[in-house]
């Protein structure tokens, strides 16, 4: 589903990613770890299109394409998503008029016609109970004044209403109680299926109880220098990351 | 020959078509000499630095359009608020036209400020009320000295007006170039309220340039919301002077809509003479290629325990001009006064400007007042944000600017109007805001 091969990014001058390679296929769950400034959240960044970085070698295959040229709503459309690790607040427009918006514009870019009221309003029902969110708080502006967990609820709340093939999880356990964590980790669960694939971008193992990923990689430097099953994680939290650095900058 | 002297020159011709009324001609003839000394505002006026009237000023305008009313309701339609019963008094070129209007003298008259001016019943309230809070700078004047014609409303105490009054100037283009000077009076006596949308709607490319004077008298706990729709075409200029003058707790609004014309000056000024009274400014100005917009307010807080509000938001693209100048005033008795005002403007392309000056004369020590002025471009964050939902660049910049002029949206009071603004809005944005209100 994707596949990402020696990916070069980098920002204003800054080199960021030097050659990542990561291969996720559909029905997989991946976990990114690794520590502060290993690269992370730009790697997500990359792949969800945003502009200001630039990538100087490699490329970035989603289903067999390559979406290097594409627009950020053009990977959306394909069915990329990422949920953010710091929410964007938008006043002035409601959860449920921005969920409208996004999926006609999708349908609109997919050749549908756009969902019938009826429809979305049940779409959003449902999707609304599965993350346990008050209906109140569809009508609020957009992030604004949300606490930290309500965002992170709210970035899975439209993950579920999008349904994406590939969502990419952005440190979403940053700023959650363990309860919101439960909720959000279980609506990713109850997301999943065969065809989809989840990538998780985690600092900490914590996630990973909930979520069980079926590979674990470590990204440090811009590369990812270790892979393995999910008791890789175990083994970063107990033992933390630098025992990597030091196998690393050792080589 | 210039603007001016075409104008003075033609004053006493004027004057002998229009019936001459002893109290309105004496009113008229001192107005002409004001104009005459003073002539048109220029650039070394204090209250003119950043809009120079230059480039509307050079035409050959017509000042005396013939009657032609020619235009059919379905053909002008859209540019009313259709969706409500409402009265209209309607003008083209300037010429009242009765089979688009809907006037009444049934309790209230909402009628033309001809018959106002002429008949011996409106005598009385004419000699209080007329040219009475008008300032007396040269733009004014010069349409006080030309007064014959525009909207003419009296709502008599403890009447709550249910349909709002629409007062609509079309320009038709019959004329190769024409000059408009519209003025209303607008009286509202105690406990009454009334809602007034005006629009200034030009359909055709010709030059048309409008000095528009409006003076509104709220009475004693009165409320009146008035709404301006302004210019959407690149050939017509607009330089509306519009003076409210409050009583005792009594409560007006007023909104401005600006989202086009080549050049817009709104003179707007609120005079509060009585306790406990509340005004509202606010604005949307949505403009781009060379258009030039200018806010320019005035609140003169008089009386103690008043408020103020102002908000005004402005999005300007390709080499647009805003310029906001909001002044306020707190007298030394006006104590316990709240006056805000704020100014948020974003800049679409590298050569937009926008000239934003607050300007606070505080005399009172025991009052709250604050000022804000914020310019920037959108943000990236929220724009990437939306994108990666799957909403596209225009359509993400047209929601975010929604979004940046929705505060002002808030506080319009009849949802029709609230609903047209939005697409004007969206229409304006060149987007399908994908969602009702």
């Amino acid at each position: 589903m994707l596949k990402i091969e020696n990916l070069h990014a980098r920002v204003e001058d800054k080199a960021i990613l030097r050659g990542i390679n990561l291969e996720v296929k559909p029905g997989e769950v991946h976990a990114i770890m690794g520590p502060n400034g290993s690269g992370k959240s730009t790697l997500s960044s990359v792949i969800a299109g945003k502009e200001e970085y630039e990538v100087t070698d490699g490329s970035i295959f989603f289903e067999g394409e390559d979406i290097e040229e594409l627009a950020a709503e053009e990977r959306a459309h394909k069915g990329i998503f990422l949920s953010f690790q710091y929410p964007v607040e938008i006043p002035g427009v409601s959860v449920t008029n921005f969920m409208k918006t996004a999926i006609n514009e999708t349908r609109k870019a997919q050749g549908l016609e756009e969902m019938p009221a009826k429809d979305m309003l049940k779409l959003i029902r449902e999707k609304s109970e599965l993350l346990e969110i008050d209906r109140k708080f569809l009508s609020r502006s957009l992030n604004e004044g949300f606490s930290g967990g309500e965002k992170k609820r709210n970035e899975i709340f439209q993950m579920a209403m999008l349904d994406p093939k590939l969502a990419i999880l952005d440190e979403t356990d940053s700023g959650l109680d363990i309860d919101a964590l439960r909720i959000v980790a279980n609506g990713v669960n109850k997301l999943k299926n065969e065809n989809n694939a989840v990538v998780v971008i985690t600092h900490y193992q914590r996630l990973l109880d909930y979520i069980v990923p079926d590979f674990v990689h470590v990204l440090y430097n811009g590369r990812i220098v270790k892979s393995g099953g999910k008791e890789l994680a175990h083994e970063l939290e107990e033992k933390g990351y630098d025992w990597i650095k030091e196998e690393v900058d050792a080589k | 020959m210039d603007l001016k002297d075409k104008l003075v020159s033609s004053f006493l011709a004027f004057e002998n078509r229009v019936d001459v009324d002893a109290y309105v001609h004496d009113v008229r003839t001192d107005a002409i000499k004001i104009f005459e000394e003073k002539g048109f505002p220029s650039k070394k006026d204090e209250a003119w630095k950043y809009t120079s009237l230059n480039s509307v000023l050079k035409h050959d305008y017509s000042l005396f359009p013939k009657q032609e009313d020619a235009l059919e309701y379905r053909d002008v339609k859209k540019y009313f608020i259709h969706e409500i019963d409402s009265y209209k008094i309607v003008f083209i070129d300037g010429k009242y036209s009765s089979h688009l209007s809907q006037t009444t003298h049934d309790g209230i008259d909402v009628c033309l400020m001809s018959a106002a001016l002429s008949k011996p019943k409106y005598q009385l309230v004419i000699e209080n009320y007329f040219n009475k809070i008008a300032s007396k700078d040269s733009l004014t004047s010069l349409n006080t000295a030309f007064s014959s014609e525009g909207a003419f409303i009296h709502i008599p105490k403890n009447k709550v007006v249910e349909k709002p009054i629409q007062i609509v100037h079309f320009s038709s283009g019959n004329e190769a170039a024409t000059m408009l000077q519209p003025r209303n009076l607008i009286v509202v006596d105690e406990n009454s309220h009334v809602q007034i949308i005006e629009r200034h709607q030009s359909l055709t490319d010709n030059p048309v340039l409008t000095n528009c004077v409006t003076e509104v008298f709220a009475n004693k706990r009165a409320i009146v919301d008035y709404y301006k729709i302004q210019n959407d075409n690149l050939t017509a200029s607009l330089i509306d002077n519009t003076f409210i003058n409050q009583k005792r707790e009594s409560v007006a609004s007023v909104h401005t809509f600006s989202f086009g014309g080549k050049l817009t000056r709104n003179n707007l000024n609120f005079f509060q003479n009585g306790e406990r009274i509340d005004s509202t400014l606010k604005g949307v100005t949505i403009i781009g290629d060379k258009q030039h917009v200018d806010h320019n307010t005035l609140v003169h807080h008089i009386e103690p325990n008043c408020e103020s509000h102002q908000d005004y938001k402005g999005i300007f693209d390709d080499s647009a001009v805003g310029v906001f100048n909001g002044k306020v005033i707190v007298e030394k008795e006006a104590q316990k006064t709240n006056a805000f005002q704020a100014n948020n403007n974003i800049l679409i392309s590298d050569k937009a400007t926008i000239n934003t000056k607050p300007q606070l004369e505080i005399f009172a020590d025991d009052v709250k007042c604050s000022h804000g002025c914020t310019i920037g471009q959108l943000d990236e964050s929220a724009m990437f944000y939306m994108r990666s939902r799957g909403i596209p660049e225009k359509e993400a910049k047209g929601l975010l600017m929604y979004a940046f002029s929705n505060n002002v949206l808030s506080s319009v009071k009849i949802p029709e109007i609230k609903q047209r603004i939005t697409k004007l809005i969206a229409n304006k944005l060149g987007v399908n805001i994908g969602f009702d209100l």
